[in-house]
């Protein structure tokens, strides 16, 4: 057991933080709020071999592993960075997967492609609302049997659904995304598809703990600093109580996030249900803490000039992308909760 | 990271095993049920011949060599099959105290017959106007010749009906700040003015209210300075040992969705197949997951030789508070079915008896309230809040 981060994950972690705290502050997450997305921010990413940093070496990539990740996009996540990087990530893991998506995970390096990852399968032709579609080139997605990397008529890029957490969201469907190239078949194409979505999971919850941080950072200077009374609000303790309930629940989801992406790194049996468990508690703690942080700047909280509110919004959108949280409640009891003996069950549904 | 738990005692287990096997009696569980008394004098006498609770003593105040990573497996193993050794946790706690604090003549006096399991000590804080305030206490100690006078009473003091002694905080000073004039005192529950009366608690357990009338404590068994007692009680603290139970068996949680796997709902399906109860049976794995994980977090720092003392709040505030939620959780899915006691039940009352049990985790041990005041403090910077007494 140990609980540290390794001394590359340290350096990791602080090249990213100044990274991101030059390159995407409040100034400039605000300005990318209308079209979810900062071109400028991407291309020193892309500089910085981030969006392949997951790939293996052999194909080009960094050859990190989920851990490494992790550190990576809690810094993006703690900064609400406006770029897609883990629908990037998760995609490139796809494609890195198979042997066909090789020619497109070049283009990615090189910066000339923005894949992301569908986050459900295509049904009736659409996959619904998927973050950073509306500028991607390419989206990865599950249609039937099949692992295709869908694009777009060249010069045409899908309209921006306008949406909570100001992301570049747009709806994916085939008739819109007419190119098609199939990237794998069968049981490969759904291991694949299964094990990036997984890969997606432990990584927004990497993202949301970076958001709930820092909204809990945010909320415990503001009480310090404000008054009321005569004395700093922080000094009552309905305030300090639940900010500690916070700041606890928050250590929870720290441990849980690595540890799903352990799991992820050593081939753990259990690391499928971790990636459920991270995102769902993730999304769960960083909203509470965020609107924690909210109620506590009073009638400040609620006006756009406070950056709490663009924490607020993200802690809720970002899990939410992927769905209802009791679908993954749901697919989490059956992770966990297995029937036993022989899977009668399965069959018969069908 | 690396969360793989490595089993430090993993070698022990299997002497452990065979040792409960051979002398741990399945009726001692069932008299713990019906007494609500957490403590075996027969299992205690048992340990203490031998040597098991002098393992890793030093040899000059009896210690035995019994390995101490054995004697832990075995304790743990005692554990597992549903026995609680209180009268050992307080014992050895406030032993370690003394071997740090008091006089030579009150080592060889106590730690000795302690280790024989001859001497079992039990606590004497709280008060039943100091809870949590514990510095409070209000019981008197007065000074005569070679003798402690004391008056007063004290609450939870469990085990004392089947105890030697009770380690008593005690007011010796009323001219100085709350803190500094209290005095720790070893009394002997059969001294003249001792009376020990039961309290029955909501969980099962019997603790005890006790009562002193001019008790004589002679003051070699003072443990620490005069008005030293806030000192004597921070040491005594760090003596306090975390719960660790052996490895492995199913959780609460685990116990009950392969109950429901089975166990029909109202429509006649199986009550796992019904998605509410899968979705929050599912919910409660994750903060038994996050328990355990803050748990980690606290023996990895100890491990390096850090003080959890931030991280063990947390793991305690999370933890019992996530018991309370999960016993609320799981009586309403059982609905009827969990309001049935012991074998009338599923899982023999498991459900029903761990509602009973769950209000004492928040309130123990410190409650949350005082956990959640050591993050804000400690962790988040924030302002101390009450009042410096």
């Amino acid at each position: 057991m140990d609980l540290s981060l390794t001394e590359d994950q340290r350096s990791l972690k602080e090249v990213f933080a100044e990274l991101f705290a030059k390159e995407a502050t409040p100034e400039r997450v605000r300005a990318a709020e209308a079209g979810g997305h900062d071109e400028a921010l991407w291309r020193v990413l892309v500089g910085s071999g981030a969006p392949t940093m997951g790939v293996p070496e052999e194909l080009g990539g960094g050859g990190a592993s989920t851990a490494d990740l992790v550190v990576v996009v809690t810094e993006a996540g703690r900064r609400v960075a406006p770029v897609p990087l883990v629908e990037v990530l998760a995609a490139a893991d796809a494609l890195s997967r198979t042997d066909a998506g090789g020619e497109l995970l070049a283009g990615v390096g090189e910066g000339r492609v923005l894949p992301v990852l569908a986050l459900r399968p295509l049904r009736s032709g659409s996959a619904g609302p998927v973050p950073g579609a509306a500028v991607a080139d390419v989206v990865v997605a599950l249609d039937g049997e099949e692992l295709v990397a869908l694009s777009r008529p060249a010069g045409q890029a899908a309209p921006l659904l306008p949406n909570l957490g100001s992301a570049a969201l747009a709806e994916v469907t085939t008739a819109g995304w007419s190119g098609r190239r199939v990237l794998a078949t069968g049981a490969e194409a759904r291991r694949v598809y299964e094990d990036a979505l997984s890969l997606w999971r432990v990584l927004t919850a990497a993202a949301l703990d970076g958001v709930r941080q820092e909204a809990l950072r945010l909320g415990v200077e503001y009480v310090k600093e404000r008054h009321a009374f005569g004395v700093p609000i922080a000094w009552f303790q309905t305030v300090q109580h639940r900010l500690a309930d916070e700041a606890t629940a928050g250590d929870g989801v720290e441990l849980l996030v690595h540890e799903a992406a352990w799991a992820r790194d050593s081939g753990s049996p259990r690391a499928a249900a971790l990636a459920r468990m991270a995102l769902l508690f993730a999304g769960e703690t960083a909203f509470s803490t965020s609107a924690a942080s909210l109620h506590f700047h009073g009638g400040y909280g609620y006006t756009l000039e406070y950056d709490v509110q663009l924490y607020f919004r993200r802690a809720k959108a970002w899990q939410l992308a992927l769905g209802a949280p009791r679908h993954e409640l749901r697919a989490l009891a059956a992770d966990l909760f297995p029937p036993a003996g022989p899977p009668v069950l399965e069959e018969a549904v069908v | 990271m690396d969360f793989t738990e490595h089993d430090s005692l993993a070698e022990f287990r299997k002497a452990a095993h065979e040792w409960a096997d051979e002398h741990v009696r399945p009726e001692w569980v069932e008299l713990e049920h019906a007494t609500g008394t957490h403590h075996n004098p027969q299992l205690h006498a048992l340990l203490g011949q031998q040597g098991l609770l002098g393992a890793g003593w030093p040899a000059e105040y009896g210690g035995s060599d019994v390995d101490p990573g054995y004697a832990l497996a075995v304790f743990q193993e005692i554990g597992a099959r549903g026995l609680r050794m209180d009268g050992w946790v307080t014992t050895e706690m406030v032993a370690r105290t003394i071997l740090h604090v008091a006089t030579e003549e009150a080592k060889q006096e106590i730690i000795p017959p302690a280790l024989r399991g001859e001497v079992v000590i039990v606590l004497g804080y709280t008060e039943p106007s100091a809870g949590s305030d514990v510095a409070a206490a209000r019981m008197r100690a007065v000074r005569d010749g070679d003798e402690w006078v004391v008056n007063g009473s004290k609450m939870f003091t469990s085990t004392a009906h089947m105890a030697t002694h009770v380690f008593l905080l005690t007011r010796t000073n009323t001219e100085v700040a709350k803190h500094k004039g209290l005095t720790l005192l070893l009394a002997r529950l059969d001294a003249p003015g001792v009376e020990v009366q039961p309290v029955h608690t909501l969980g099962g357990q019997r603790t005890n209210a006790t009562f002193y009338s001019d008790v004589r404590v002679p003051d070699r068994m003072r443990i620490g300075d005069v008005d030293g007692g806030w000192g004597v009680m921070r040491v005594a603290l760090v003596h306090e040992r975390g719960t660790a139970t052996a490895p492995g068996g199913p959780t609460l949680v685990e116990q009950v969705a392969a109950w429901a796997r089975d166990a029909p709902g109202p429509d006649g399906a199986p009550l796992l197949e019904d998605p509410t109860v899968a979705e929050r049976l599912a919910r409660l794995a994750i903060d038994d997951e996050v328990s355990r994980l803050l748990g980690l977090k606290v023996r990895w720092i100890a491990s390096t030789g850090g003080m959890p003392g931030i991280e063990g709040s947390m793991q305690k505030l999370w933890s019992s508070e996530a018991e309370q939620r999960r016993v609320a959780v799981l009586t309403d899915l059982l609905g009827e079915q969990a309001v049935l006691a012991g074998d009338a039940g599923p899982l023999h009352g498991a459900v029903e008896w761990a509602l009973r049990k769950a209000p004492v985790s928040t309130i123990y041990g410190g409650t949350s309230e005082v956990q959640r005041e050591i993050v804000a403090e400690r962790r988040l910077g924030l302002p101390r809040s009450r009042p410096i007494g």
